[in-house]
């Protein structure tokens, strides 16, 4: 019980942070390998000012959303957009993306460790516990928990109901018949990139209030995030929050059962039953 | 297998160059050596590297990985076996891995196989730190008369191994069945081309040779422990050595590996902290600036001179 529920609220966070590759990888069809450097961004943002000037990390949210979205949005523009342009099938644009994305994590590591130094960084942010079923959890777990099921439903919700959640589906299923139907796909793609980027952002502020992380902790995550959305099938949101709890559970488990030292071992026996059963995600169908 | 006047000609200007480099350590200078041992050691790797992902366009991260698997070949096994005959083993490990590996990832997507060559180094790590822990012994010795220059005679009689199996494998069906699937692999699966067995079997060349290279590293370690063994940034300097090349000819990701091995000897003496950013950088700037590596822009120029002379 005691595991189900640590597993379930870790998986909670993954989600939110999965959400965000799942949105650039399925909607501008580019594997962003610099997503966990975004997240770190996001966490750094919300532990400087927590701790200069006390702001709780819930706030910064609304700050760093809109700053990640800008600057993903840019990035798309400027470096990404011309790969696409200049692809000439989708297997080119996917290695000059995968290139692309791994320089632009290693420059912002460096540039972090550059600004700030290698070190660790955390705070403490409503470390109190709480009792859930007879047994203390952090508070600031449950309340990133929390954070994170309200950012997915929204998310969720705004993708199935909204007329531009309904246009972005439209083109992760198939781009060229989006443009038939009056959708600007490239304007859609850079808009998806930029949310994608927002959200990751936002769930590194999240993450950080109950995980120590530094500055090149970001590729960690890029990986968990990467085997999640395959997992949970691309493009797929029910799949990466199902895919995001069970990688939870099972790292977690993996760590107070067996050994700490072990959640990405954990991680890749999922990753590889998942490989070699169900390549195309939980919820996929089969490709004829 | 028919040799033409050129093949003869390319061997011998092989052999040639390799008994030059073979001279190095006659100067005696000990920075130059261990500099030598660096470049022959990405030599080996980048290009072995290549014979995969340059036909393939597969970008394996599994180099790192393979290292370690097989400098820890070495480290757990030298106290029984001898050094010549765990070579050949730690190969075999490594080509081994690489099969189970490929059979897993490579029938599927490019992204795939990336993902998980990424984490396989680290995982490798995680697993070794783990098993070392409930065994209870940290690190493992390697102690060896090998001395710097024998290292690197033994990477350069590998350097020319892999260098004469890529020409063999250029020439033979495999390395035309490779080329197909790079072009197109629904076209070589038509023809009737088995895209994925061709793929591992690339795969487990590079793998093995990867492992072989770390065997042969340990004795310079002395002391191994995972962390030494297992770093993820071979993998990137690898795979930055062999494009700043180009993998479209054999000789490509030689040319990539000296000048980035100067460059980032220099920039890790001076700015240590600096090295990520580098290595950020040159990935952006081959994706920018240098598609197709070195051996593009020469192709490039070439061209553009054999225009030139067909207008005049």
């Amino acid at each position: 019980m005691d595991i189900l529920i640590t597993g379930l609220i870790l998986g909670g966070t993954y989600a939110l942070i999965a959400l965000g590759l799942n949105l650039q990888y399925g909607v501008s069809r580019i594997m962003n390998l610099a997503n966990g450097e975004m997240l770190v961004i996001g966490a750094f943002a919300a532990f400087t000012l927590f701790t200069v000037g006390q702001v709780s990390p819930l706030l910064t949210i609304f700050l760093v959303a809109p700053l990640a979205y800008v600057l993903n949005w840019l990035i798309y523009r400027i470096m990404l957009r011309p790969l696409v342009k200049r692809a000439k099938n989708r297997g080119m644009l996917e290695v000059d993306a995968i290139l692309t994305t791994f320089g632009l994590s290693f420059v912002m590591v460096g540039i972090m460790i550059w600004a700030f130094g290698g070190d660790y960084f955390s705070y403490s942010y409503l470390a109190r516990p709480i009792t859930i079923f007879g047994d203390n959890y952090g508070l600031n777990r449950v309340v990133a928990f929390g954070c994170a099921a309200l950012l997915c439903a929204a998310l969720y919700l705004w993708l199935n109901v909204s007329r531009a959640g309904m246009a972005i589906r439209a083109v992760s299923v198939s781009p060229e018949n989006a443009r038939l139907v009056g959708i600007d796909v490239p304007k859609l793609s850079a808009r998806a990139f930029a949310l994608g980027g927002a959200v990751t952002a936002v769930g590194g502020a999240v993450i950080s209030t109950f995980l120590t992380l530094d500055a090149s902790t970001g590729v960690m995550f890029t990986m968990k995030a990467l085997i999640i959305v395959i997992m949970g099938g691309v493009g797929d949101v029910r799949g990466t929050i199902l895919a995001a709890l069970v990688l939870g559970v099972g790292e977690t488990f993996v760590a107070s059962v067996i050994d700490p030292g072990l959640t990405l071992v954990a991680a890749y026996a999922l990753f590889i039953l998942i490989l070699l059963f169900r390549p195309q995600g939980f919820f996929g169908r089969k490709p004829t | 297998m028919n040799m033409k006047k050129g093949d003869w000609k390319n061997l011998g200007w092989g052999a040639a160059l390799l008994a030059f480099a073979a001279l190095l350590p006659l100067t005696g200078d000990g920075y130059l050596i261990s500099l030598g041992v660096s470049i022959a050691m990405y030599v080996v790797l980048a290009t072995s590297w290549a014979l995969f992902s340059g036909p393939t366009h597969y970008i394996s991260l599994a180099t790192a990985a393979f290292f370690g698997v097989g400098t820890y070949v070495m480290g757990s096994g030298i106290e029984y076996i001898s050094y010549w005959a765990l070579l050949p083993i730690a190969g075999l490990i490594g080509g081994l891995i690489a099969a189970l590996v490929g059979l897993a990832t490579l029938r599927l997507s490019g992204v795939y196989f990336v993902i998980f060559t990424l984490g396989l180094a680290e995982m490798t790590r995680q697993a070794v730190t783990w098993y070392q822990n409930q065994t209870g012994h940290k690190g493992t010795y390697v102690l060896t008369d090998l001395t710097d220059p024998d290292i690197y005679w033994q990477l350069l009689v590998l350097a020319g191994l892999v260098f004469l199996l890529g020409w063999a494998i250029g020439r033979s069906k495999l390395g035309f069945a490779l080329r197909i699937i790079g072009d197109d692999e629904d076209v070589a699966r038509h023809v009737g081309i088995n895209t994925a067995l061709s793929k591992v079997a690339l795969f487990v060349v590079s793998g093995a040779t990867a492992a072989i290279v770390g065997a042969m590293i340990a004795p310079r370690f002395i002391y191994i422990e995972p962390a030494t063994a297992f770093t993820p940034m071979l993998s990137f300097q690898v795979v930055i050595m062999a494009l700043l090349g180009g993998t479209g000819r054999l000789w490509g990701p030689l040319v990539g590996v000296i000048p980035f091995t100067l460059l980032w000897e220099a920039i890790s003496s001076s700015f240590p902290n600096q090295t990520t950013l580098l290595l950020g950088l040159s990935f952006l700037a081959i994706v920018y600036l240098l598609p197709g590596g070195f051996v593009g822009l020469y192709d490039r120029l070439k061209g553009r001179a054999a225009r030139r002379s067909a207008m005049a």
